[in-house]
């Protein structure tokens, strides 16, 4: 850290304070910010919303306005300090001395103009190159990134790219001028897990190559563990702590930092466990241990609460003026699979493999195509809406944004008793009393219940959504994606309450998630889904410790890991197959599938 | 591309057959019974069956619109029941002057419009954005006939620049002066509308991810609003002034009363006043013909714009 | 240049942003302000004219203002004033009279087509997007030309050509919230259709229909004097604001004030009706700030 500013050093800063005028105070969102950054190293800053990190990314880069908007310090890039240039030598460091790479790849890219046009500006205006010889740097740059095809791909614009590909270009895009400097905010969010090793592994050996520093924005420890060098951890705009990677997960020294990283699941810490776990949660500010990892009781129901059979949900799609029918989407393809009372079974995969379809097919918010689903004995595939309604209380759900599943404009306790009023199950006094008592339960204020969900952080809401379904008496809860949105911290805690709800209750969950970690800490039983079928099913354990088939494998291989001492070894830098979607002819029928059985109760759809 | 402009075409055709079907509903479905109408209260039974005869009305109903239908498409139109020539010749004699000042109120607007919008964008919350967007409010407040009269008021009588009656032709500059007036009234509001649309549309587009990405490249201003800013901002804005198309014609219909110029709008008044059924029914298929031929004309400008729209 | 004051990038923007909304609400204000007094003017008309707009005095016609008739008189002699406030009766009630119509069927069609998709919702588009394609005032005129310039009359062929904007404002935003996951809960719930569209659609999406009818206020009222104007509104010696800038245009080389005066008074209705719903939109979403 200390030491003269020698020819290795890329970024030098010092003080930085970004702060926002709102209602005529300077509120400050980013707090005396200090650290560094040689050639060839990699720097991960981590933290959870609202901590600040972005904003720091975009303070270097001279992107927050003047008009309400302030950046102190000093930020010393090759010599300059970026913080005192004005705007016309500011945009000549920018996409030339320093890059920058952003969250979401669907959106950042122009829609209009070809990719070819996009990756040549920086050079036009850079470099002074003209548009002929930008375009042939360009095709060079395609190549650099992998993308196959590139000649071809040159002319194309950025919709016929999937997500994965997008990025590619963005990374292109960044290092047309051989910056000095790369910044990567968030980069791999958006994608799907194993697109997002891909990028990491590109990322990695383009740094390699070309030299630079990489300053790496992300939330996900897994990712810090994976590709960083020295890790700095902020919170609420100030810098927590700063040290090298292995040190810090090692040997946390801040209150913090030992927080985050205990919330966070490694993948493989459960291996030989035959239950879920608790999460270990330690407060942030006096480092208490708020909550234990303790193991959670087995199941011991034998009967199924839940059984399902040959699923199948398609959708057609309709084209040309007449509506004809042109195709199919396979959506939920002949998925069966059994639940007990009081267990866990996670659903998992990749974006389109028909986890969410299936989990709203069972609730019967999608109608399916075929089928046999099995509840508490009655099959409710076949009943109508009249006596669905009967069965819906209970039947659950809780969804993944917390912003979207609350009626805006209803107060949080009239969305706790309304259903309780529509099923007849309590009068309006006693409909208030059990709502106040559900939110207690949750571990919210009771006397919250006349505000509205604005008001409230999106971990709050999600404990009103579980409040709003507990307070029917529910059987089995489907989670999709429940806690994908939220901050790392207030994950654990939410799925600490859900296991102490099901320890209580002796719930069953449906576990929709794409997040292998949380998966392997929370469920009992696990079945892995590909293209609307699932190809992998059993105990946690085998499934996890012992994947047989080549997606489950290349799915948990992808997954990274938030140990840096397990680092991965080289993967396969190509762009690999983008996730096909299964869009099928009308009249296609699927091959018979054959199934193995690997171990007690672990079953594998055998690979042709 | 191609496929493209042949369904938007398909479907064009499709709205129009169905908007001409309306026509012929919305005259013989609504009660008064058009020779009724036209004779007035004290004819007599054998007057009103000689007239209903003579347009056709007698005639069963899906007959009548068979034969309004064949008409239409083939031009045959009838002949007006005030001056007796056929109505198309009446109406394509007309045709040309309101096509000139719709197309000069296009262009007026979109001069104006355009510019005017993207200034205010960039300008956002500042004094050139705040007058713009009184101005601009102000403009579309004015009814066409106001605002016509007004002008007409100030530049024609007052000031005596241009004629009162617009219909000048022989030299450029009688031309010029009678097209001014009626071209301008038109032009101005038409330009507070796209001027409106062109702001929101640009401050839309510039909160977008790729304007961030653009300025984190290092691509100067004028590139940014140029390339990636209106080239984007242009699809809206298109979209909108197709739509407004049917206000366009509206207000054309005032303006060509009050600057007494000959076009479909004085056509359409005379026929409304003098009950000229027939030429009334040739005038809403000119109108549906136009409606149908900027819908076209506007998917094909999308077509060009939109780099989306060949894959669908 | 300015453009990094508006591409820049602001922390929590979904909290919205106080001066604008401080902004927006003075515009709403001031528009407001300026529509209550017309209609408190046209309340109090019968009060405040001293004259009878319908007496003709053709001694004085086409009169310059002067201290007996404040703006003149017409061309039957008939107080500009009076007739200018009893004009302003006729256009805001055939105005609230359409736009409430319109708002009313053509919201409930843009809901349910929304909601149930489909074949349906297909089909009334369709049917709503032929009769957006035909000009409206050329439309409301053969309306109005067929059935006769009464005031059920003008109203109804001013709420037919108001019916598919609506539509499409109720459906764009109905589609929008159907897909959000708190119906999927209400739904998940077994809640009825009505208590979904009723109690939970409806709430949402009814600030934007009302800006709209804000909006589209001042179109009937625009429309109204336009169909007047070209002889199709109300009969004398009914006083309308289109009919005396008819009469006012007939009448320019002698007398302008005839024309000014309701002139005057329409555009100011008009704008102070714009004013209101752009500052009511920009409250309600300033995200939309403008969009037309």
């Amino acid at each position: 850290m200390s030491g003269a500013i020698g020819p290795h050093r890329v970024l030098s800063v010092a003080g930085l304070t970004t702060s926002f005028r709102s209602n005529r105070q300077w509120r400050p969102v980013v707090s005396d910010l200090s650290f560094h950054l040689d050639q060839r190293e990699t720097l991960a800053i981590v933290g959870e919303s609202g901590s600040g990190k972005s904003m720091t990314a975009l303070s270097l880069m001279g992107l927050v306005t003047a008009a309400n908007g302030r950046v102190e310090g000093e930020a010393v890039l090759n010599g300059r300090d970026l913080l005192k240039l004005f705007e016309p030598e500011m945009r000549k460091v920018r996409g030339n001395e320093l890059a920058m790479i952003f969250q979401e790849p669907m959106t950042s890219l122009n829609p209009v103009m070809r990719i070819g046009a996009q990756i040549a500006e920086s050079l036009h205006y850079h470099r002074g190159a003209d548009w002929g010889a930008a375009r042939i740097e360009a095709l060079r740059l395609l190549d650099l990134v992998r993308i196959p095809d590139s000649g071809r791909r040159l002319d194309d614009y950025p919709h016929q790219f999937s997500g994965g590909m997008r990025q590619r270009v963005m990374i292109a895009m960044a290092l047309a001028c051989r910056p000095k400097l790369l910044i990567a905010d968030e980069p791999t969010t958006a994608l799907d897990v194993t697109v997002q090793a891909e990028i990491l592994e590109l990322m990695k050996e383009l740094q390699r190559e070309q030299g630079m520093a990489l300053l790496f924005i992300t939330h996900d420890m897994g990712v810090v563990a994976e590709i960083a060098d020295r890790v700095l951890v902020m919170w609420r705009g100030n810098k927590v702590e700063e040290a090298p990677v292995r040190e810090l997960f090692a040997a946390p020294q801040a209150n913090y930092t030992r927080a985050l990283i205990g919330a966070v699941p490694r993948l493989g810490a459960m291996r030989g466990e035959a239950n879920p776990r608790r999460f270990t949660v330690i407060d942030p500010i006096d480092g208490r241990s708020v909550a234990t990892e303790a193991e959670t009781p087995p199941v011991t129901d034998t009967a199924p609460l839940l059984e399902v059979a040959q699923l199948t949900t398609r959708y057609p799609i309709t084209s040309g003026i007449l509506g004809q029918v042109s195709a199919r989407v396979h959506a939920v393809e002949n998925v069966s699979f059994s639940l007990r009372r009081g267990e866990t079974l996670a659903l998992v995969g990749e974006s389109g493999c028909g986890k969410s379809t299936a989990g709203r097919t069972i609730l019967r918010l999608i109608e399916p195509t075929s089928g046999v689903i099995r509840f508490d004995g009655q099959d409710i595939a076949r009943l109508d809406q009249h006596q669905l309604k009967a069965i819906r209380p209970k039947l659950q759900m809780i969804f993944q944004d917390p912003y979207a599943s609350l009626d805006p404009r209803q107060p949080v306790g009239r969305a706790i008793t309304e259903p309780m009023r529509v099923h007849g199950m309590a009068t309006a006094a006693d409909a208030m009393d059990r709502a106040a008592a559900a939110l207690v339960k949750v571990g919210l204020d009771p006397a919250m219940a006349q505000r509205l969900p604005h008001e409230f952080s999106g971990g709050q809401r999600q404990r009103i959504a579980i409040a709003r379904a507990l307070a029917l008496g529910p059987k089995l809860i489907v989670a999709d994606e429940a806690v994908s949105a939220l901050d790392v911290s207030v994950k654990a805690q939410i799925l600490n309450l859900m296991l102490d709800l099901q320890s209580e209750f002796g719930l069953s969950y449906l576990f929709i998630s794409h997040d292998m970690a949380v998966v392997e800490r929370f469920s009992h039983r696990v079945a892995v889904m590909y293209m609307g079928e699932i190809v992998e099913i059993g105990p946690r354990r085998a499934v996890i410790g012992n994947p047989q088939h080549p997606y489950t494998r290349r799915l948990l291989d992808a997954v990274p890991i938030a140990d840096p001492s397990v680092r991965r070894r080289m993967r396969s830098r190509l762009a690999g197959q983008e996730l096909p979607s299964p869009i099928r002819p009308p009249g296609y029928t699927p091959p018979e599938r054959i199934w193995r059985t690997v171990d007690e109760g672990h079953f594998v759809q055998d690979v042709a | 591309m191609l496929v493209y402009l042949i369904r938007r075409t398909g479907l064009a055709l499709i709205t129009g057959l169905a908007v001409l079907t309306l026509v012929f509903c919305v005259v013989r479905i609504l009660p008064g019974k058009p020779s009724h109408v036209i004779l007035g209260d004290f004819a007599s039974q054998a007057a009103i069956d000689a007239l209903d005869k003579r347009i056709g009305l007698d005639r069963p109903i899906p007959v009548q619109y068979l034969d309004f239908m064949g008409k239409a498409v083939t031009g045959n139109w009838g002949v007006s029941m005030v001056t007796d020539r056929p109505v198309i010749a009446e109406i394509l004699s007309v045709l040309p002057w309101t096509l000139e000042l719709t197309l000069a109120a296009l262009l007026i607007g979109v001069a104006t419009g355009i510019p005017l919008g993207v200034l205010a964008a960039l300008k956002r919350n500042r004094a050139a954005d705040n007058v713009i967007r009184v101005v601009s409010l102000v403009g579309l407040s004015f009814p066409a006939f106001v605002s016509a009269v007004l002008l007409l008021l100030i530049f024609a009588i007052e000031l005596g620049w241009t004629p009162v009656i617009s219909a000048k032709t022989g030299s450029f500059k009688a031309w010029a002066q009678s097209l001014a007036l009626p071209a301008i009234n038109l032009g101005l509001i038409n330009a507070a509308y796209i001027t409106r649309v062109t702001r929101s549309a640009m401050l839309e587009v510039l909160h977008a991810d790729y304007i961030r990405t653009a300025r984190a490249k290092g691509v100067p201003w004028y590139a940014v609003v140029w390339r990636h800013a209106l080239g984007n901002a242009m699809l809206p804005i298109v979209t909108v002034i197709g739509l407004f198309l049917g206000i366009l014609i509206g207000n054309s219909v005032l303006t060509e009363i009050v600057f007494n110029r000959p076009g479909l709008g004085k056509l359409i008044v005379g026929a409304l006043s003098q009950r000229d059924y027939t030429m009334l029914q040739g005038l809403m298929v000119i109108y549906t013909l136009l409606v149908v031929a900027v819908n076209v004309l506007t998917d094909l400008v999308y077509g060009l714009v939109d780099p989306r729209v060949e894959i669908r | 240049m300015s453009i990094e004051a508006v591409a820049a990038v602001r922390p929590a923007d979904r909290a919205g942003r106080p001066m604008d909304a401080f902004r927006s609400n003075k515009l709403a204000a001031l528009g407001l302000l300026l529509l209550a007094s017309i209609m408190a003017l046209a309340a109090l008309a019968p009060l405040i004219s001293w004259h009878d707009p319908a007496i003709q005095d053709v001694v004085h016609k086409l009169g310059r203002p002067s201290l007996s008739h404040i703006f003149g008189t017409d061309e039957f002699g008939r107080d500009i004033w009076a007739r200018t406030i009893f004009g302003a009766r006729v256009s805001l009630m055939i105005g609230f009279a359409s736009t409430a119509l319109a708002v009313l069927i053509g919201s409930c069609i843009g809901i349910l087509a929304g909601w149930y998709g489909g074949r349906l919702d297909t089909f009334v588009m369709q049917v709503m997007d032929v009769l957006l394609a035909f000009p409206s005032l050329i439309l409301g005129m053969i309306v109005v030309a067929m059935l006769g310039p009464s005031v059920s009359n003008i109203v109804l062929a001013i709420a037919l050509t108001s019916i598919p904007p609506f539509a499409r404002i109720a459906r764009a935003p109905t589609i929008a919230i159907k897909s959000r996951d708190f119906v999927d809960a209400c739904r998940s719930f077994g809640f009825s259709t009505p208590r979904i569209l009723l109690g939970h659609v409806l709430p949402n999406i009814v600030a934007e229909i009302l800006v709209m009818a804000a909006l589209w206020l001042a179109n009937a009222i625009r429309t109204e004097a336009s169909l007047a104007f070209v002889g199709l509104g109300l009969k004398p010696p009914i006083a309308t604001w289109g009919g005396m800038i008819r009469e006012g245009f007939d009448n320019i080389l002698d007398n302008p004030w005839l024309a000014l005066v309701p002139g005057t008074a329409v555009l100011v209705v008009i704008f102070a009706l714009n004013l209101l719903g752009d500052g009511l939109r920009d409250a309600v979403d300033p995200r939309l700030k403008d969009a037309t």
